[in-house]
């Protein structure tokens, strides 16, 4: 079974991101730019299954096509995949923001051509946490879905996914093809060693353009307004119960 | 600590690297994700027991950090790595905040590679791989109680006997004395001066070796030993190199070190900043921010100043070394600008931080405590200076 697994280079999780001064986003200028965390657990996820690992018989996944869709620096987040081993990349080079649905649609592209039986995606990317694009190919390849999972297993031609729902858990049962996208749970994504990173460097990334795959990457939305949270009040101490619940009565909670 | 934001981080410091490419961003990102989860929530703690614990060895064994820049057929990994990727190492590492858990991990660093530059196919075989995976530990020892920056004037003296040298004498400050299974020992095989000296492997488990802990001002994390040689039998075999021709050894190994001790140096000051511009930011005296006073605003500039200077020169020296040159005045006063950067940062930073920096558990103040080992250990200033200017001509 080939797997695919779309990876997005997003602001590392580690940063504080600041909104620009005009309101329309948010400051990624010379901010450390990583793997979306969910998308690392989807790579870590397909290459278990093609190296063994995790509940996985090594050969579950014949081969790992890691793809990414973003500016041309979008390659080192392939090649992080690559490291983690991936097999190969596809790069489409795509300046400015794309919009889930235009991500799903340059996915179906792909997935037209490449014909997996599977394809992991994370749940959502921490930048935008649009929680789309999954759905939404799935809805374009009319596959079956199952989101969030916590566990995976391929058996019997069958893709078994377990999700975390309010009140336990839910196992789905699925036909291949289909679409899953991870949950934080699912596994610890690895390091890629040094060794792993230099081969990496020698795996192939083809480079496609969304004209080529036919797709208009034109935005559909309009970004209003980007705002800071409110600032958190600062809390203060009081020194017995009537206080409190004066208090509490005075802020209108109870 | 406050999170430290914009500018002032630690990544946002470091200048952009020409020398610097995919591979290096991508070990520096695989390196720390590595550090973040199995060492940095433990530091503090190992620095205050004194130790690192032996699974920690083995998870850097398996993850390849202690392999780096190793040859392959050892249990290394060496292909397309340059000093670089080093540098990136030493920078990562230095981000924790604890030189004695670095020099605890690395001290193979130094041990290992008179081994692999002059010793036996055996010995290689032997050696590298178990200290590559992290199950077995080397120890470099030269220094000794009457010789330090004297390299050439050791007395510890090995008498070839036989099929055997019997080992007597003393080391000193040995790093990873009391826990390292051997020691590449520098020992005195023939008359007075450099001409005289050998470098032998000695097993520290052998019959005859005494080794004592040494309390010391920082790098807790790591053990140092004085090790005292009895009548020690070492194999005629574990000679490394040719009888009387070590000191040549100790000499080229002591230019790799420069280098890293460099590197480590300067992204120790980095973490200074980093630490105090963050502290600036947030803490209010004389009803403002203490970055609003001037007097702590030119602090934190002439920081940056000097550490990016330092880092310029510490690329220059490792562009030269990749394109095999040599340049031992240049690695000599790189340390000593490395290590005074330091010392400077060290300083100015426990200053802005005020009786907080003072306080144990926060990097600043262990670093405050790693400053002298760096300007002493593997060459000290004076010591540089002065092999700067012979090398110079002078
Ligand atoms: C924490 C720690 C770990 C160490 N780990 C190791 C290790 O693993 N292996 C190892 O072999 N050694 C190790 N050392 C020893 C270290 O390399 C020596 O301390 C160093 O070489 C200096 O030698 P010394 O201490 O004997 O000082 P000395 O040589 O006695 O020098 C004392 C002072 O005099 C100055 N001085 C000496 N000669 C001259 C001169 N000609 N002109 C001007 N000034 C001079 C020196 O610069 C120094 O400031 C370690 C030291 C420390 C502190």
């Amino acid at each position: 079974m080939k797997v695919l697994v779309p990876v997005k280079r997003v602001l590392d999780y580690n940063l504080k991101v600041r909104v620009k001064a005009d309101g329309t986003g948010v400051d990624l200028s010379n901010l450390k730019m990583s793997m979306n965390p969910f998308d690392e657990i989807a790579v870590e996820e397909a290459v278990r299954m093609k190296e063994g690992g995790g509940g996985h018989p090594a050969g579950t996944a014949t081969e790992v096509v890691a793809i990414s869709i973003g500016p041309e620096q979008a390659q080192e987040t392939i090649r992080t995949a690559l490291a983690m081993g991936a097999d190969r990349g596809i790069l489409v080079k795509a300046e400015g923001e794309v919009e889930p649905l235009a991500v799903a649609k340059l996915l179906k592209a792909i997935v037209d051509a490449e014909q997996p039986g599977l394809v992991i995606l994370g749940k959502q990317a921490i930048d935008d946490d649009s929680n789309q694009v999954g759905q939404m190919l799935a809805a374009l390849l009319d596959w079956p879905q199952a989101t969030f999972a916590s566990k995976i297993v391929v058996a019997g031609g069958k893709i078994n996914v377990t999700r975390e729902i309010d009140g336990g858990l839910q196992t789905l049962s699925l036909e291949t093809p289909a679409i899953v996208t991870t949950d934080l749970r699912l596994n610890e994504p690895r390091y890629a060693s040094l060794p792993n990173i230099m081969k990496a460097k020698k795996k192939p990334i083809d480079a496609k353009t969304p004209a080529d795959l036919g797709v208009d990457v034109a935005p559909r939305l309009t970004v209003v307004k980007v705002a800071d949270p409110p600032k958190r009040q600062g809390g203060a101490k009081v020194k017995t119960v009537q206080d409190l619940v004066a208090g509490l009565k005075a802020a209108g909670v109870i | 600590m406050p999170a430290p934001t914009g500018a002032l981080t630690f990544d946002a410091l470091r200048p952009p690297s020409p020398f610097m490419g995919e591979t290096h961003r991508a070990w520096r990102d695989s390196l720390r994700k590595f550090i973040e989860r199995e060492l940095a929530p433990h530091v503090t703690e190992w620095d205050e027991a004194g130790h690192v614990p032996r699974d920690v060895f083995l998870k850097a064994g398996a993850f390849g950090l202690l392999g780096a820049g190793f040859p392959e057929q050892y249990g290394g990994w060496s292909e397309g790595f340059d000093r670089f990727h080093g540098i990136v190492t030493s920078e990562e590492l230095a981000r924790l905040g604890a030189g004695g858990v670095s020099a605890a991990l690395m001290i193979h660093g130094i041990g290992l590679p008179p081994i692999l530059a002059i010793g036996t196919e055996e010995m290689k075989q032997r050696i590298a791989p178990p200290v590559l995976r992290g199950e077995m530990q080397i120890s470099l020892a030269i220094t000794e109680p009457d010789a330090g920056s004297d390299v050439a004037n050791l007395t510890t003296r090995a008498e070839r006997r036989g099929e055997a040298y019997i080992v007597n004498g003393a080391k000193m400050y040995i790093t990873g004395g009391m826990t390292s299974h051997y020691a590449t020992t520098a020992v005195r095989t023939g008359g007075a001066g450099a001409g005289g000296v050998s470098l032998l492997l000695i097993d520290l488990s052998a019959k005859g070796v005494t080794r004592t802990p040494l309390k010391k001002q920082g790098w807790w994390a790591s053990d140092t030993a004085a090790l005292y040689f009895d009548d020690v039998e070492v194999p005629a075999d574990h000679l490394i190199g040719a009888e009387n021709q070590g000191f040549a050894g100790i000499m080229r190994n002591f230019n790799g070190e420069r280098l890293g001790m460099a590197s480590g140096a300067t992204a120790s000051a980095r973490v200074c900043i980093e630490d105090a511009a963050a502290w600036a930011q947030q803490r209010q005296t004389f009803g403002k921010r203490l970055a609003d006073h001037q007097v702590i605003r030119h602090k934190i500039a002439e920081m940056v100043q000097r550490v990016n200077a330092t880092t310029a020169y510490l690329e220059h020296c490792a562009w030269r070394v990749t394109q095999g040159e040599t340049p031992v005045a240049d690695l000599c006063l790189l340390k000593v600008q490395a290590t005074q950067t330091l010392e400077f940062c060290a300083r100015e930073a426990t200053q802005i931080m005020g009786g907080a920096g003072y306080m144990r558990g926060s990097r600043i103040e262990r670093i405050y405590r790693e400053v002298r080992v760096n300007a002493i250990g593997g060459g000290s200033e004076e010591i540089m200076r002065d092999l700067a200017a012979r090398q110079l001509g002078l």
